[in-house]
């Protein structure tokens, strides 16, 4: 799949809503910003439109590349593309940066306007339900009535259903990607070490580490490889590097020996380089308290009740973080409301992150449903 | 689209659909357990508007499931059908599968969970060519049993006879059943001249 065309050079876009956003922590931002991309062209009736929502660390750079800058190819340019699983030949791709994020649209590395200063740890508590009202005011903006498809991995995933629960007439498909409908208590710990990581830095300075004109390096490097460790799985990372010394014989210390040590150390170093601390803090924290069944007792089935969309739920066998039983889950909660629901369960070696790559039947399958979508 | 067409036409050639879809009332809902490519599916919602959802465990199957634009859920029957709900069908059908489930008694009984009726079809093992087969000394093979005795899924084969006491036995009452030769059905003799056979059944009251 990887000799199709991308979609080439790509601009990044901004847009500044100024009505106030009521977020579902009370707090409100009297106006925010969202910096989006697009790709393909949006058709006549607007009925083309497919908003991708991204995950945890990504952005809105889902797919081609910039002028200045050819080697930052978008996070999901094997997926997006013309003639690819979503072609820009049918469909408008829209992808968007959550807020609370740390790629231009507002976020706590923005300035607020009433201190003049970064927002940093006071920048407010974001949810998925918070982004997809902020997705709708984008979609508004862009003349988007109805998305043809919103399209996520994991978190991603997670806006994806939350549409279909807050805005069901506003999207006729939903493609959920390695995802679940809420957190297990592992994976909440998980982030919670995470988080641990970086507020126990003693360069957090409780999240005002740009008025000390430093970052929590180290406490956002751990965060990283600790994430890192589950996205992939036990047999990938056994394949990749297995017990591979950098170089032999062993050296009796605590420097970098494994080939593994050296992986999660450089993608540590390479994440804390480009991520804001306080982002992630958000981003984990969104991902925690989602639970659309909360409200319904915890009853998915009830939940699901307000759902009108065709789904397509796929998971991937060895993926522990979001594992095929969550999806199961939420296959049973759309079958119980008698929903359009096709699932798959992905043979892959490699773990949560599968749905980053290019797998030949993962893509197939994705390429055949949004053919069947009638724009 | 050629596909479409190609599908098409090859439904209309095949009588196992029409007997099926014969069983089955207009705008009902739907299980096809071990749904193959979807076609039987597709059939029915073009022929009988019915609302349908497939479970499929080969990966070929279940792509094949998506370009038909059929419901599809990839999992194996012989785990159960934990992601359907008590009574959530009208129709449960097992169609020329029953004979290669290990776990025959349990998915029989997990038909009759999920859906008010059940339809199965299934090769008669009893039919007069296979027995045929087997006085010359060999296992059968045929248009419905095309597998040779040392590459065939079949594990559970049965005659008419065996089914319907398999039912009597499982609490099945059998509401109607129906036995095929290609085209044409069979009153006389179906457990010699009868090649397929399908029926209807619901869990006894």
């Amino acid at each position: 799949m990887q000799d199709l065309a991308s979609v080439g050079i790509v601009t990044s876009q901004k847009v500044k809503f100024d009505n106030p956003l009521h977020l579902k922590s009370g707090a409100i931002l009297d106006s925010y910003e969202l910096v989006y991309e697009t790709y393909g062209e949006l058709n006549e009736d607007k009925s083309n439109a497919v908003l991708v929502c991204h995950a945890l660390s990504s952005n809105h750079h889902v797919a081609g590349y910039y002028a200045d800058d050819t080697k930052n190819i978008g996070w999901w340019d094997n997926m997006i593309g013309p003639g690819k699983a979503i072609d820009t030949g049918k469909f408008f791709v829209v992808a968007v940066n959550n807020l609370g994020g740390c790629h231009g649209s507002t976020g706590p590395t923005s300035i607020n306007t009433e201190t003049g200063k970064p927002y940093g740890a006071d920048f407010p508590m974001v949810t998925v339900q918070d982004w997809t009202v902020t997705q709708v005011e984008l979609a508004d903006y862009l003349g988007i009535k109805q998305f043809a498809a919103i399209a996520g991995g994991s978190l991603g995933g997670m806006q994806a259903l939350q549409w279909t629960l807050d805005f069901p007439d506003r999207v006729r498909h939903a493609l959920v990607i390695a995802a679940a409908a809420k957190l297990t208590a592992q994976n909440i710990a998980f982030n919670d070490v995470a988080r641990q990581a970086i507020i126990t830095d003693p360069d957090f300075y409780g999240g005002d580490y740009h008025s000390h004109n430093t970052v929590p390096m180290r406490g956002l490097r751990l965060a990283r490889m600790l994430g890192h460790i589950t996205y992939l799985s036990d047999h990938s990372m056994a394949e990749k590097f297995g017990r591979e010394l950098r170089n032999g014989p062993l050296g009796f210390g605590f420097d970098v020996e494994f080939e593994i040590e050296s992986y999660l150390r450089y993608q540590g170093d390479k994440f804390a380089d480009q991520f804001d601390a306080n982002t992630y803090l958000l981003m984990t924290k969104a991902l925690d308290y989602f639970d659309p069944a909360h409200d319904f007792n915890g009853n998915l089935r009830e939940a699901f009740s307000a759902a009108k969309s065709d789904f397509l739920v796929l998971s991937f066998t060895t993926d522990w973080r979001f594992s095929p039983e969550r999806s199961h889950a939420i296959v049973k909660a759309l079958l119980d409301n008698e929903l359009n629901v096709s699932y798959a369960e992905i043979t892959s070696s490699y773990g949560h992150d599968s749905f980053l790559m290019g797998d030949r039947y993962y893509h197939e399958l994705v390429k055949a449903y949004m053919n069947n979508i009638i724009v | 689209m050629a596909t479409t067409t190609s599908i098409i036409s090859s439904n209309i050639a095949r009588p196992d659909f029409a007997a099926i879809a014969n069983l089955v009332k207009t705008g009902s809902k739907v299980l096809d357990l071990g749904c193959g490519d979807g076609s039987l599916l597709r059939y029915l919602r073009d022929t009988k508007d019915i609302h349908g959802y497939g479970v499929e465990i080969n990966d070929e199957n279940v792509q094949a499931c998506f370009k038909n634009g059929i419901n599809v859920i990839q999992n194996d029957l012989e785990s159960g059908l934990s992601s359907f709900g008590s009574g959530s069908f009208d129709y449960v059908i097992l169609s020329q599968t029953l004979q290669a489930m290990r776990h025959t008694e349990d998915l029989i009984k997990e038909m009759m969970r999920v859906s008010k009726e059940g339809i199965v079809s299934f090769p008669n093992f009893g039919y007069w060519k296979n027995r045929l087969q087997i006085l010359s000394g060999y296992m059968p093979v045929s248009e419905f049993l095309p597998y040779q005795w040392f590459d065939t899924p079949n594990i559970h084969l049965c005659t008419l006879g065996d089914f319907e006491r398999f039912c009597l036995q499982h609490g099945a009452n059998i509401l109607e059943r129906r036995i095929m030769n290609g085209n044409h059905q069979v009153s006389f003799a179906p457990n010699l001249f009868g090649a397929l056979a399908f029926y209807r059944f619901e869990q006894q009251k």
